[in-house]
């Protein structure tokens, strides 16, 4: 299906601040179930843009503001064809081996309480394994707003028992790394079943890798293996490194956000 | 322990060695009061001057002299010929091992070292994979620490390949031996220091990036005065004729390094960085780090400035990745190792980690990330409490510590209670990398346990330094 995007984020500063750097990773790269239309990133202020790649094959550009700004918006649009690939990845750039996503990191070391969970996870083939535990992380952990932060890792958000897609992706990688399989973290985009096509916030889940197969995606928020409606755009080791924009402001004072996401299929779906 | 071998007296049977002969001479003749009233005129200069070295955790004392001893260490120039040999080998493996392990990776394939040490290791830096850094130097300045248990005995204890620390008082010591005994160098031949930072200065601008110009712009990055080598950063900017920033002072923009200066903005070619990976960016890395530059590795993947030493050479200095040093020298540079290891329990191999358990209380257990002496087990010296919560710890994870003998240092001369005694010591040399050349400074740091019997030398652990002479031919 084709889905069209239209991700606005709103910066303002309590004082114009002299200089603005961010990093974005809000580019999709196209795979087998993904290939890339029009794709637009606009800001309203003078700024340049310098894109690259970063280690982990993501489109990344940074942008650095010209003149004193207090206030920043950046415009993300575009359009993106998906097929369903039963979750399974192919055709994509991989710039590093599989043992790399072995690592942790701060937000998703598994400290004692985790590790007994992933030990939990009934014995058997790694992919009947990673579906138990995505079955096991959506029935234990609620999804609920405001109960975590962006900086709050898997092992809070666990001890909480609540989060949001963020959380319950950075608790599978954490689960599925003890269980030595290499899993890492995609920011994204999901076209809602329910229709609902303003959204609060941007998408998450996980990639694992299982012998044979490869790269499988893992939705846990929604239990599900990702499929047309998702739109993968970022991956790295956790949220931090797949995390859409990074920035920092010389002089600017306190920060203030706001987030407009709308994600529709092109030509509305028939009614079934 | 067993009688060390001494660097002045050997094993005690012979006459004193080669080199010493001078100086055991003037020992032998000094007035008893001479040798503690220079080391009391040395205290007082250092105290002046402001050479000091922050001991982390200690509360009495924020900035702490390190205590200087005055009896020189000597390497005669044969032993010396032999080292440089051996580490230049080592240092040029060092540097061919991180541009392998960033690149085509051949030494994980032909199973040199597991893949998996290296590709889950907190100091390998993906984001340099596939990067190679201005001049192709990874590691501009090293410092390898040796230490001797025999005549021919020179091994590396470790190398520290991301910001070692030390140089400032390899040159400090000798500007003040110079000024207390003018005498004793008029009767050796000791090959100068001095030109440390020139050769450094030398090592930084051959690696400044393509496009910098005749004259590229360096300074010197510190984390600020809280860091316990802040002297050291401020000494080397001055000696260099650098600035001296910290990360505020520097900003990016259009992928490139900018300084703030009273004259405006000024671009910069060369960063000499005093500060771990983890803190260099927080759009890249540890998100909260206040002393970083937001950006700067958007400029360096750029391309348009060179940071020494690069980035994710911390994977080279691993203790675990240290085990395999001997095979990486092989492989890279088809010799045999001219230096080698301590032998070394890899705790992360459980029949390493079962042999360690059972001796325990023999041996010395690091953890593998681990630098200036912090979170190591001494065994022998270690209380039984010590040791049980140590074994708990290898147990809960084995893979974060590698155990060694505990080795019976050489000794040296040294001024203790107003008579000199015989204290163990190691040495760290300095070893400076540029495009296609790798260069080593004759002499070092002399490292010296001032408590009788005492094996740790760190300074951050209370030990002392002494001057190191190496002597001309």
């Amino acid at each position: 299906m084709r889905i069209r995007i239209d991700h606005v984020t709103c910066y303002s500063y309590a004082r114009a601040a002299r200089h603005i750097i961010q990093v974005l990773r809000l580019t999709p790269s196209g795979h087998d179930g993904q290939q890339v239309g029009e794709w637009r990133i606009e800001t309203d202020v003078d700024a340049s843009l310098r894109r690259s790649e970063d280690a982990f094959g993501n489109i990344v550009h940074t942008l650095y503001t010209e003149r004193p700004t207090d206030a920043l918006t950046l415009r993300v649009t575009g359009d993106v064809s998906t097929s369903d690939t039963g979750g399974v990845l192919s055709g994509q750039v991989e710039r590093l081996p599989p043992l790399v996503f072995l690592r942790d990191t701060p937000l998703t070391r598994a400290d004692a309480a985790l590790a007994d969970y992933a030990r939990s996870v009934r014995p058997g083939r790694t992919l009947d394994r990673l579906h138990a535990l995505m079955d096991a992380v959506r029935r234990d952990v609620a999804f609920e707003i405001g109960a975590t932060t962006a900086s709050h890792s898997a092992a809070e958000a666990f001890a909480l028992g609540r989060g949001v897609c963020q959380d319950h992706a950075q608790i599978f990688i954490a689960c599925a790394r003890r269980l030595g399989v290499p899993a890492r973290y995609v920011s994204g985009h999901l076209n809602r079943s329910d229709g609902r096509h303003a959204q609060e916030a941007a998408h998450a889940w996980a990639e694992a890798y299982v012998e044979d197969l490869g790269w499988v995606g893992f939705d846990p928020a929604n239990g599900v293996c990702p499929t047309e409606h998702h739109v993968r755009v970022a991956i790295g080791l956790d949220a931090l490194g797949a995390a859409p924009i990074r920035g920092s402001s010389y002089g600017g004072g306190a920060e203030q956000l706001s987030v407009a996401l709308d994600v529709r299929p092109v030509q509305a779906a028939s009614q079934q | 322990m067993t009688q060390a071998f001494d660097e002045m007296a050997g094993d005690g049977s012979g006459p004193v060695r080669e080199g010493y002969h001078a100086l055991s001479e003037w020992l032998r003749q000094a007035p008893p009061d001479l040798l503690q009233a220079r080391s009391r005129q040395a205290e007082l200069f250092f105290r002046r001057m402001g050479v000091t070295f922050a001991v982390y955790g200690d509360a009495d004392s924020n900035e702490r002299l390190i205590p200087f001893d005055v009896v020189p260490r000597i390497i005669n120039a044969t032993e010396w010929a032999r080292l440089e040999a051996g580490l230049k080998q080592r240092v040029g493996a060092l540097n061919a091992f991180l541009q392998d392990i960033y690149g085509p990776q051949e030494c994980l394939r032909a199973g040199v070292v597991p893949a998996e040490l290296i590709l889950t290791n907190p100091q390998y830096r993906p984001e340099m994979q596939g990067r190679r850094p201005p001049g192709g130097v990874w590691c501009h300045v090293a410092g390898v620490d040796l230490v001797r248990t025999g005549e021919d005995g020179f091994q590396v204890l470790e190398d520290n390949a991301r910001t070692p620390s030390g140089v400032s008082y390899m040159l400090e010591n000798r500007e003040m031996m110079m000024r207390l005994f003018p005498d004793l160098f008029a009767d050796h031949r000791v090959r100068p220091v001095d030109d440390y930072t020139d050769s450094l200065l030398g090592a930084l601008q051959a690696s400044a990036p393509p496009g910098s110009g005749d004259d590229p712009t360096l300074v010197v990055l510190t984390p600020g005065p809280f860091n316990s080598a802040y002297y050291e950063h401020s000494f080397l900017a001055d000696k260099l004729g650098v600035e001296l920033v910290e990360g505020r002072d520097l900003f990016v923009r259009d992928d490139t390094v900018f300084m703030r200066t009273t004259e405006g903005f000024r671009r910069v070619d060369v960063i000499y960085r005093r500060i771990d990976d983890d803190y260099l960016d927080p759009l890249t890395f540890r998100p909260h780090s206040t002393v970083g530059v937001p950006g700067l590795m958007a400029a360096y993947q750029a391309g348009r400035v060179t940071l020494a030493n690069a980035v994710g050479t911390g994977v080279a200095d691993d203790k675990a990745v240290y085990t395999y040093m001997p095979e990486v020298i092989r492989f890279f540079t088809g010799e045999e190792p001219l230096l080698s290891n301590v032998p070394t329990w890899r705790c992360r191999e459980p029949d390493h980690l079962k042999a360690v358990l059972d001796r325990l209380d023999q041996l010395v257990v690091k953890e593998v990330g681990g630098s200036g002496g912090y979170g190591m087990l001494v065994g022998p010296a270690a209380t039984r409490a010590e040791l049980e919560a140590f074994r708990a710890r290898l147990i809960a994870d084995p893979g974060a510590f590698i155990a060694q003998p505990t080795l019976n240092l050489s000794t040296a001369p040294t001024l203790a209670g107003g008579a000199l005694a015989a204290r163990h010591i190691d040495l760290r040399p300095f070893v400076l990398s540029r495009p296609g050349a790798v260069e080593v400074i004759p002499g070092g740091l002399t490292r010296v346990a001032l408590t009788a019997g005492s094996l740790v030398v760190n300074s951050s652990q209370g030990g002392g330094t002494k001057d190191t002479w190496v002597l001309d031919d």
